[in-house]
């Protein structure tokens, strides 16, 4: 159900800690041995309890990184644990997934029975959050960037990519669209899933998305509807009767119409090409591509040539 | 009092020096940190590596025929053929290419592929070497009087020896460039990635509790190699070490029934199935082609063993007995009258009531020695944990009595093969178990649902009390001229159909 949708991005959202100078010193992991300073450093910044006195930092290095590493890393395993609280996100992906090999393939004109597709393309995925969505598109192929405004995310999605050598080449980045359009980035593709209903101005986002994106490129963008049916899930069921979610978590105001994003993206030089919607079958616990926009939907565009 | 002062003021000044160190060091990487990511890792992957230690896709324990459908079906998938593959199996026949001598009397061990199986075979592109060995169709199945015109096949199964059909999945993957490596070892033990409480606070292990490993599965082989993979396949039959070391539950019970295996010759050739079920339990003739024929007799333990030592003419004798004479009444015995009873108009069918029970043909000889297995029921009660995957009699042992056993297996194969195929196409990591749940939830019921139908008709065969055997005798002879139900029973074993009856 969409409500399941909605309550992984609520955790995301209350995860997001103050970002703090201390966050900064602290979070860079490095498996580099050589790191003892960083520990100790660690030491008299943290909130722990005996980091008044100086004495406090003279622990053994190693216990202390490994400390850290540990910790976030249980933290990562909640994010990746498909049994846990994200749970309706794992399912969700492959489907997602499909929908986005299936129209880059065909857009970028790459053989769609290759195990690798997207080699060669540069993709970065806004609001990766613990890099659910940029882990598979690094395994395909890709030239991966995961950029989200939470640090926590980043961390997370940091550990868990370096286990796997593959995924290890994915380039996190704890920023928004915006700073990465000063810095002139620029993709093939760009995807932000279930990310425009959360930001202030879903045009002004549309408009960085669009100059992220080269030239004919490939932008992806998904959501929930803002109908009566999505009210009924999303607020409704979600909020006030099961109570996944604290009320008022969402402004269903602030949810877009297929409409509107279509007019939006044109208004920032996308064409939207296609167009489905995801489907939950509580019988079975897959969801599935469809025609049924009315709840969650994704659009595929492509950035008009000048 | 000056003095520790002094030195407080002294450890204070190094301590703020060293953060300044640290901050400016780090903020310079905090920046380069976005496009360092790959050098940094590769440093760590070079210190992994150098410990020598092979790294597959998958590792297959178990190279029997289950074991190498499986090979041979992801090699013959475009987005599964790349992936690297580890076969482990101690049979020093793997290594070796598949060699027959066609003089040779057939091997006691063959298996009955249903139509299901043969076209998966084609489709993987095995069949045709099957085809160029001995091998025997039959289309009539002598228990049900069951036809394959019924349900317009040509054929009902086809009767292949195990080592053709494991020379024939070789000679398959041989002729593709399918990256695979034989360790002719056994599996001594195997080590899963941690669970995510086991990450404790206290940790103090020397190595870094995150390396890249942390998502592979080890195993160590007897020879002292070991190796890492993102997936481990236990196709390694009915005692699988793969099940035993990841823990799987199975429940099951032993059959108080053994069955006896050998090939017999005939005088003339034999192109149909024969199946009877006796009081001690099912006996069943095979046909293998060349004027052989595979037996298998189940029958209660004590005269199993007399029956493995008793000479070789005694023996025919007996089996000639059994297919033919005693034990019990033809379907067509006086106890139903003269069979008018059954005149019921039929659409469709093509036997009438007229029809007698054709005589199975005389064995003359017998062409290979006796064997004896134990017969038992075991299923695994999970197919899937995280980075294992069980396959074949590993997951599910049955009786044999209607040939289901190796099909069930090689359906397995099939399924997990393009379950794997599935999660490739939207890059997901093979070893996870969303992934595998697919293929379990496809396949266990299917193989519960068989299970459980063998289970009760086993049972209910081998009761021998008189009026039960009229029942079962009239049961099976009303099966066969109640034509839907036939056609949805043959239909079912040839692996046609899903679900059995009534649908």
């Amino acid at each position: 159900m969409a409500s399941k949708l909605v309550r992984h991005r609520h955790l995301r959202a209350l995860s997001s800690s103050s970002i703090s100078i201390n966050n900064h010193i602290r979070s860079p992991h490095f498996s580099n041995p050589n790191r003892a300073p960083l520990s100790f450093s660690y030491r008299l910044f943290s909130n722990a309890s005996s980091s008044s006195s100086s004495s406090g930092g003279f622990q053994r290095p190693s216990s202390l990184k490994d400390l850290e590493l540990a910790k976030f890393a249980a933290i990562a395993e909640t994010w990746w644990d498909s049994e846990g609280p994200f749970k309706p996100l794992h399912v969700m992906n492959p489907t997602r997934l499909a929908f986005i090999r299936s129209t880059l393939c065909r857009h970028f004109s790459k053989d769609p029975n290759s195990a690798k597709p997207f080699e060669g393309l540069k993709i970065v995925d806004v609001g990766c959050g613990g890099g659910i969505l940029s882990e598979p598109l690094a395994r395909m192929g890709a030239t991966v960037t995961g950029v989200d405004a939470v640090e926590k995310n980043i961390k997370i999605a940091r550990i868990h990519a370096d286990l796997d050598p593959v995924t290890s080449t994915i380039e996190y980045c704890c920023t928004t669209a915006e700073k990465l359009v000063e810095e002139d980035r620029k993709f093939d593709a760009v995807i932000a899933l279930e990310v425009i209903e959360h930001v202030a101005n879903p045009a002004e986002f549309c408009k960085s998305l669009a100059a992220l994106t080269v030239p004919d490129g490939a932008t992806v963008i998904s959501t929930i509807n803002r109908s009566m049916r999505s009210y009924a899930t999303a607020i409704v069921a979600a909020e006030y009767l099961l109570h996944w979610l604290p009320k008022g978590t969402h402004e269903w105001s602030s949810f877009l119409t297929p409409e509107e994003l279509v007019l939006i993206l044109q208004r920032a030089n996308i064409t939207v090409r296609e167009m489905a919607g995801f489907v939950y079958n509580p019988l079975t616990g897959r969801w599935s591509l469809s025609d049924d926009i009315s709840v969650n939907f994704i659009a595929f565009g492509t950035k008009n040539c000048q | 009092m000056d003095f520790i002062c002094g030195c407080g003021g002294y450890c204070l000044w190094v301590i703020a020096r060293k953060l300044y160190v640290n901050v400016s060091r780090l903020k310079v990487r905090h920046k380069r940190s976005c496009t360092d990511a790959a050098t940094r890792v590769s440093g760590e992957e070079t210190h992994d590596l150098s410990n020598n230690i092979q790294h597959y896709d998958i590792a297959i324990v178990g190279g029997g025929m289950v074991g190498m459908a499986l090979v041979c079906s992801l090699a013959s998938m475009p987005l599964t053929k790349h992936l690297n593959v580890a076969i482990i199996d101690s049979n020093p026949a793997l290594g070796s290419r598949p060699y027959f001598n066609k003089d040779n009397p057939p091997d006691p061990r063959v298996s009955t592929v249903t139509p299901a199986t043969i076209s998966f075979f084609k489709d993987v592109g095995a069949w045709q070497y099957i085809e160029q060995h001995r091998h025997a169709y039959f289309d009539k199945m002598q228990d049900t009087q069951a036809n394959a015109q019924d349900i317009n096949k040509e054929v009902l199964g086809c009767v292949v020896e195990n080592k053709v059909l494991h020379g024939s999945l070789l000679s398959c993957i041989e002729n593709t460039d399918f990256q695979k490596t034989i360790y002719p070892f056994r599996l001594s033990s195997m080590t899963l990635p941690p669970s995510p409480s086991s990450l404790g606070m206290g940790s103090t292990s020397s190595r870094p509790p995150l390396s890249s490993q942390r998502h592979l599965a080890k195993l160590e082989l007897s020879d002292g190699n070991s190796l890492y993979t993102k997936l481990v396949v236990g196709a390694d039959g009915g005692k699988s070490r793969v099940r035993e070391l990841a823990g799987f539950k199975t429940t099951g019970w032993n059959y108080s029934q053994n069955a006896i295996i050998c090939t017999v010759e005939h005088t003339v050739e034999n192109g149909c199935a024969w199946q009877r079920f006796l009081h001690a339990g099912p006996i069943a003739l095979l046909p293998m082609g060349d004027n052989f024929s595979n037996i298998v007799w189940t029958m209660n333990p004590k005269e199993s063993t007399n029956r493995k030592l008793m000479n070789e003419d005694e023996f025919v004798k007996d089996l000639n007995n059994a297919l033919d004479y005693g034990y019990g009444p033809h379907p067509t015995s006086s106890l139903f009258g003269s069979g008018e009873m059954f005149s019921w108009p039929r659409t469709g069918v093509t036997l009438s009531a007229n029809d007698c029970f054709e005589v199975p043909p005389k064995v003359v000889k017998l062409a290979s020695e006796r064997m004896v297995f134990p017969l038992s029921l075991r299923h695994a009660s999970d197919y899937v944990s995280k980075h294992v995957v069980l396959i074949g009699d590993a997951a599910h042992t049955v009786h044999p009595l209607a040939g289901q056993g190796v099909n069930m297996g090689f359906g397995d194969a099939f399924a997990l093969s393009r379950v794997i195929a599935e999660g490739i196409a939207v890059g997901s990591d093979i070893g996870e178990v969303t992934v595998l749940k697919k293929y379990e939830a496809e396949r266990k019921p299917a193989n519960i649902m068989r299970m459980a139908i063998l289970d009760g008709f086993q049972r209910a065969c081998s009761v021998d009390f008189g009026p039960l055997n009229i029942l079962r005798a009239a049961a099976l002879h009303g099966a066969h001229f109640i034509s839907p139900l036939k056609r949805s029973i043959i239909s079912y074993a040839s692996g046609e159909q899903k679900l059995p009856l009534f649908t």
